[in-house]
């Protein structure tokens, strides 16, 4: 560590410091895959169970589809989520990450921005083979979908981030951010399965729907900030 | 003298509370729903109490970041615990009029669906401070889940509104149809069951100082 030569950040130095932490949260996930593979193996089998629980060949499987994605969703981000902090915890690089010279936000939003990145790439791979096994067609309205997918998942991950950091070193950390977050998520939950069966029955947004998407924006502003203002807090205490 | 006057607030509020319940059975039933009417008596004051009480508890949590004083975290911890209190009983006592007036015990109307997700997130947050050992991490913690968890409250009723805007609404009460004397019953019972939610949360808080003094003290033998 050559401490001694850093010197003041100079302008931008944040938004290079973030994405560092990220590439870095990226890159060391990306040699193990142990989340990743999780996450995309538990949305296979959570989609395998839905075909017992309703008729997987009926019309009004499109009308709940935008529900049973974001369930997937929300189940297989959490396994992402939940190794965001764990993983630092071998070899003390938590302390290591907080001792270094950047802020709480910064790291919190390098962390954010992985998470996104990988919680995204589930989501994804997790669509078509929705759209293939339950014969919907998911692709009609696709730009506006991604959009939609990006806003609810930016929410999830932050408030999946900042309670991976203060459930890290919990017990039943595996079950207790679940606990905390659903609860918490379920205005944008409610927003993105609202817009996304829309989305995928090949309709438009428009007309009341608007309303979700101004909710789903609202409520990412609301929790990105709060997080960025509490997140030195839940890191040094 | 701190006691005398918690336990002397306490029994005038039992007192009350029991006359008032005397006084309201002397009423006469209302028109359409009969005796069962009569649980708003007792519903909408466990909603309000329980209201105060979490909003007492948002405050005291973000008092104790900026303070770091711990009497604050047991505040915090007192009232949300008193308020989960106070949201069981308003479940309870809704469940009860919803299954005599609706037929039903539960629908997933907005006001309810709201209020089952704030009586989880505080049971949330009460969880949480089981799992947290260290006291200053718990209370830290604890914290930030609360002014999380009061953020989510309005966002998630007026999602929820939305959400359930296109079905039947079922039609609640105002106060505005009572009768002259029945609104005084009614303002009798309010103050009286905020009373006993401010007797309970006191009776908490002196627990919560007294499991921290034992602490301090099992510290100390501990460090000689």
């Amino acid at each position: 560590m050559k401490s001694a030569e850093r010197a003041p950040a100079p302008k931008g130095a944040a938004a290079f410091q973030i994405l560092t932490i990220a590439l870095k949260d990226l890159r060391s996930e990306l040699r193990t895959k142990e989340a990743i593979n999780a996450s995309l193996a538990f949305a296979l089998v959570i989609l395998l169970m839905f075909s017992f629980a309703f008729d997987p060949e009926a019309d009004t499987t499109r009308e709940i589809s935008g529900g049973l994605l974001w369930i997937v969703f929300a189940f297989a981000g959490t396994l992402i989520l939940n190794r965001s902090f764990a993983r630092e915890v071998p070899n003390d690089c938590l302390d290591g990450l907080i001792a270094a010279p950047v802020p709480g936000w910064v790291l919190f939003l390098g962390k954010a921005v992985a998470n996104f990145a990988l919680v995204m790439a589930v989501e994804l791979v997790a669509l078509p083979i929705f759209g293939i096994f339950y014969n919907v067609r998911w692709a009609q309205q696709f730009g506006e979908l991604l959009g939609v997918l990006a806003l609810a998942t930016w929410g999830m991950t932050v408030i999946g981030t900042i309670f991976s950091a203060l459930t890290v070193n919990i017990r039943l950390r595996e079950v207790m951010l679940p606990m905390l977050t659903y609860p918490i998520l379920v205005p944008a939950l409610i927003g993105a399965m609202r817009l996304t069966a829309v989305l995928v029955m090949g309709k438009p947004i428009g007309g009341d729907d608007a309303a979700w998407l101004r909710l789903l924006v609202g409520f990412d502003a609301i929790y990105t900030a709060a997080s960025l203002v509490l997140v030195e807090t839940v890191l040094v205490g | 003298m701190r006691d005398k006057i918690v336990y002397g607030l306490g029994i005038a509020a039992a007192a009350v509370l029991a006359w008032n319940t005397y006084a309201i059975a002397g009423l006469p039933d209302e028109v359409n729903q009969g005796a069962v009417f009569k649980i708003i008596f007792f519903h909408v004051p466990m909603w309000a109490a329980a209201g105060v009480a979490v909003s007492v508890a948002l405050i005291a949590s973000a008092l104790f970041l900026i303070t770091r004083n711990f009497a604050f975290d047991a505040a915090a911890v007192a009232s949300t615990e008193v308020g989960v209190c106070f949201l069981t009983a308003g479940l309870a006592t809704g469940s009860i009029w919803g299954r005599q007036i609706w037929g039903i015990w539960w629908t997933w109307d907005a006001r309810l669906t709201s209020a089952l997700l704030c009586w989880i997130l505080y049971a949330g947050y009460l969880m949480l401070r089981r799992a947290v050992e260290e006291p200053t991490q718990r209370a830290t913690f604890a914290a930030i889940f609360n002014i999380f968890a009061f953020l989510d409250v309005p966002i998630v009723f007026f999602s929820i509104k939305w959400w359930r805007t296109q079905h039947p609404q079922p039609v609640f009460w105002g106060n505005g149809s009572f009768p002259k004397d029945w609104t005084q019953h009614f303002l009798y019972n309010m103050a009286a069951m905020v009373a006993l939610g401010v007797v309970m949360t006191v009776v908490r808080l002196r627990q919560e100082e007294v499991q921290r003094e034992i602490d301090a003290v099992r510290r100390t033998v501990h460090a000689f």
